[in-house]
């Protein structure tokens, strides 16, 4: 699933739930959930597969792992940023699904309820996760969601503009500046990326603020200014466009594809997107860092599957459970990844995958050192991802200093706790 | 709002009937209370009950947590105090009432506009009419998208337009990208959206003015815009008060266009009430928080829902 690529195209739907939840809150006030009482051989699955073809590729996966159990596994889908008050609402109402596909940066704020089941206690087996991906499923220590395959970011750039400039894809900060500036000719910029004041311009600015040294746990701990001031540079350089701060991912993707940026930061999800098209030709390469030698540090995203706690019936959860495991095979990661484009989160099957797609193998690797968003400030994610949206904003848009910038953030991270 | 203004009738009516004598009466105004039941029940059912949830909710520490336990303990005026202290919800106070003033002036100033202009009739004006009246049919989230495109710094068809007749500065004008900008930007575009609404409306009002008065008007030798000031405008005074009220009412708590066309960006720039209700319950799923602001809105539309209801009586007042 692209990380919230979704957001726009899919609020339509929301009347309807809405109203449904609230006939079923008026009418059934006191009953054990408005849902009829599931069927034992049945597992429900909430998640955001409301796009066909991924409702399809899904579907055939749970039916394979379901067969085998003697279980038949049921979709319920609603877009994306729908996920985490649909389940609420659920929750409510006794109803939860048997299984629970979240934005694993969602997972905490889950988890801090209690109402979902640490995975060891229904025998999903998480022993072969990469740490990366074991971070992204775990709060507090418990690995209560497992990822069956993880996205990062990575730089994209056109082969041939850069081909033409004579420009070697750029691995530090100074050579992602000097390269930017050199294929910024007339109408075209040399570099693209989100600065949106929502999840994805801040899913953006991490691998360059932890990159530097930046602590989202103290933001003002003098290291992120420099990330800041690199995204400040590019723009002041006329390098990237004004704009950035109204691009989200797909936006700066539209960019990329119509041939007016030569490189991009963006996330494998645009795979499908960029191969169907013929104008521009493409790599992916790993994301520049601020010295030569140092690691990036890009953030890790994707969903995780968690299992609600469902106390009357026991053996649902470990019907979960079971299904969890078969589709966290090793075989069924390296396939599914592929489908979906995204890196699994088994280590052996990450390198077979990186093996087979070599031309997302970059992604492969970064996905090894990249971070969780959650693993630091937990439940506090969403303040303090706003916080750092309001900070690179304000210095994009001349308002503040980086310095001051991520002194306020830090103000406000603290303050929302 | 009509139900409000009738259910007092019959209740004073019971009132009287009680006091005579006999039961036929009584069963009387148990009938007409059973009239009034329906509407009442309803009104208790959709409106009170989720006002009163709402407002219980404020005061409530009413996370993710509660939706498996059940439990919201009371948290007193916590909820308030961390919401006003938060500079952005003054912010967004402000970006609110600007932005609401700011549509509605222009929303109904063209729209009326453009009522007055349609009422003569000419050749093709129904079909122009219809045409104008696309925006309100397009959903608000498409209407912004495309905006979105038009109003692009570097490739923006309207900054393509201004360069054209030489308007525009060398880098063009930043429409969504500038902190100063943006949110009359979304004015605009908000203004955009409601002609259509106000046009309509305002167009049936027009129809409805008897042509006889205008006729008057004319053989007392006044000019045009004397017979607008003073047939015109009084006669349609009901509608405009009608046309502001619920323009007021779905400006004032904006959300999907400024989500589609900023997210409430640039730097916080385009944040409105609704914007901030929609961060503080959905995002950071702080629902007593988000339920604060949410009370305020409710505020602000009921000062005017009372405002509007006070200015109908006196309407009614005076014909009487």
């Amino acid at each position: 699933m692209p990380f919230l690529a979704g957001r726009i195209r899919t609020r339509r739907g929301r009347v309807p739930a809405l109203a449904a939840t609230l006939a079923c809150a008026l009418v059934a006030p006191g009953l054990t959930g408005c849902a009829a009482e599931p069927d034992p051989g049945t597992v429900t699955v909430l998640n955001s597969a409301t796009d066909t073809a991924e409702h399809t590729a899904n579907q055939r996966f749970f039916d394979r792992c379901g067969k085998p159990l003697g279980l038949k596994v049921e979709q319920i889908s609603v877009p994306a940023d729908q996920i985490a008050s649909k389940a609420l609402r659920m929750a409510s109402s006794d109803s939860l699904t048997d299984i629970l596909e979240l934005d694993g940066s969602e997972l905490p704020q889950f988890a801090q309820t209690e109402g979902l089941r640490p995975l060891d206690d229904v025998g999903v087996d998480t022993s072969g996760l990469s740490a990366s991906a074991k971070s992204l499923g775990s709060y507090d220590g418990t690995q209560y969601g497992i990822a069956r395959s993880v996205n990062s970011l990575a730089l994209i750039y056109n082969t041939k503009l850069l081909k033409d400039a004579g420009v070697t894809p750029p691995t530090t900060w100074k050579e992602l500046r000097a390269a930017a500036k050199k294929l910024t000719a007339g109408d075209n910029y040399g570099m693209a990326f989100s600065a949106s004041p929502n999840a994805d311009g801040v899913y953006q600015f991490l691998p360059f603020f932890w990159s530097a040294g930046g602590d989202e746990a103290r933001i003002d701990n003098g290291k992120g200014e420099a990330a800041l001031q690199l995204w400040k540079d590019l723009v002041a350089d006329g390098s990237a466009s004004r704009s950035v701060v109204n691009w989200n991912q797909q936006d700066v993707n539209d960019q990329f594809v119509a041939g007016r940026a030569a490189m991009m930061i963006n996330g494998p999800w645009q795979v499908p997107v960029l191969s169907a098209q013929k104008k521009v030709d493409w790599a992916v390469a790993s994301i520049p860092v601020p010295e030569a030698g140092k690691p990036a540090v890009p953030p890790i995203g994707g969903t995780v599957m968690a299992v609600p706690k469902n106390d009357e019936d026991p053996a649902r959860e470990k019907n979960a459970g079971k299904v969890l495991n078969c589709l966290n095979s090793e075989k069924n990661q390296l396939q599914w990844g592929e489908s979906v484009n995204n890196v699994p989160t088994r280590a052996t099957a990450a390198q077979a995958y990186a093996k087979q797609n070599p031309k997302l193998a970059a992604f492969a690797e970064l996905v090894t050192t990249a971070r969780s968003r959650t693993a630091k400030v937990g439940t506090g994610w969403p303040v303090v991802g706003d916080a750092l949206a309001g900070a690179f904003q304000s210095v994009l848009t001349g308002r503040t200093s980086p310095e001051q910038a991520l002194h306020r953030a830090q103000q406000q991270a603290s303050a929302g706790k | 709002m009509t139900t409000t203004v009738t259910s007092p009738a019959p209740a004073s009516g019971a009132a009287e009937t009680k006091s005579a004598a006999g039961r036929a009466p009584l069963r009387r105004g148990l009938l007409r209370w059973l009239f009034v039941a329906p509407a009442l029940a309803y009104m208790a059912l959709f409106f009170g009950y989720p006002l009163v949830r709402n407002i219980v909710m404020s005061f409530q520490h009413y996370t993710p947590k509660t939706y498996f336990t059940g439990e919201a303990p009371f948290n007193g005026l916590d909820n308030w105090r961390a919401v006003f202290a938060n500079e952005l919800f003054t912010d967004a106070l402000w970006h609110t009432a600007l932005f609401t003033v700011g549509s509605l002036l222009g929303q109904f100033t063209l729209g009326l506009a453009l009522a007055v202009f349609f009422s003569r009739r000419f050749r093709l004006s129904g079909f122009v009419r219809a045409i104008l009246l696309l925006p309100w049919l397009v959903p608000m989230v498409v209407s912004a998208v495309v905006w979105r495109r038009i109003l692009d710094q570097d490739h923006g068809m309207l900054n393509t337009a201004l360069h054209a007749v030489g308007l525009a500065p060398q880098d063009g004008v930043p429409w969504l990208s500038s902190p100063g900008v943006a949110l009359l930007s979304a004015i605009l575009v908000n203004i955009w959206i409601g002609i259509p609404f106000n046009m309509v409306i305002l167009y049936g009002g027009l129809q409805e003015i008897p042509r006889d008065l205008y006729e008057a008007a004319s053989l007392d030798g006044s000019g045009p815009w004397r017979t607008f000031r003073s047939i015109t405008l009084p006669m349609l005074r009901p509608v405009i008060t009608v046309v502001l009220v619920l323009g007021f009412m779905s400006t004032v708590k904006i959300l999907d266009l400024i989500l589609a066309l900023t997210s409430g960006g640039p730097a916080d720039s385009t944040q409105t009430l609704g914007t901030v209700t929609y961060q503080l319950s959905f995002l950071q799923l702080d629902f007593g928080q988000g339920a604060v602001v949410g009370n305020v809105l409710i505020l602000i539309s009921a000062v005017f829902a009372v405002l509007y209801l006070r200015a109908n009586r006196a309407d009614f007042g005076k014909g009487k």
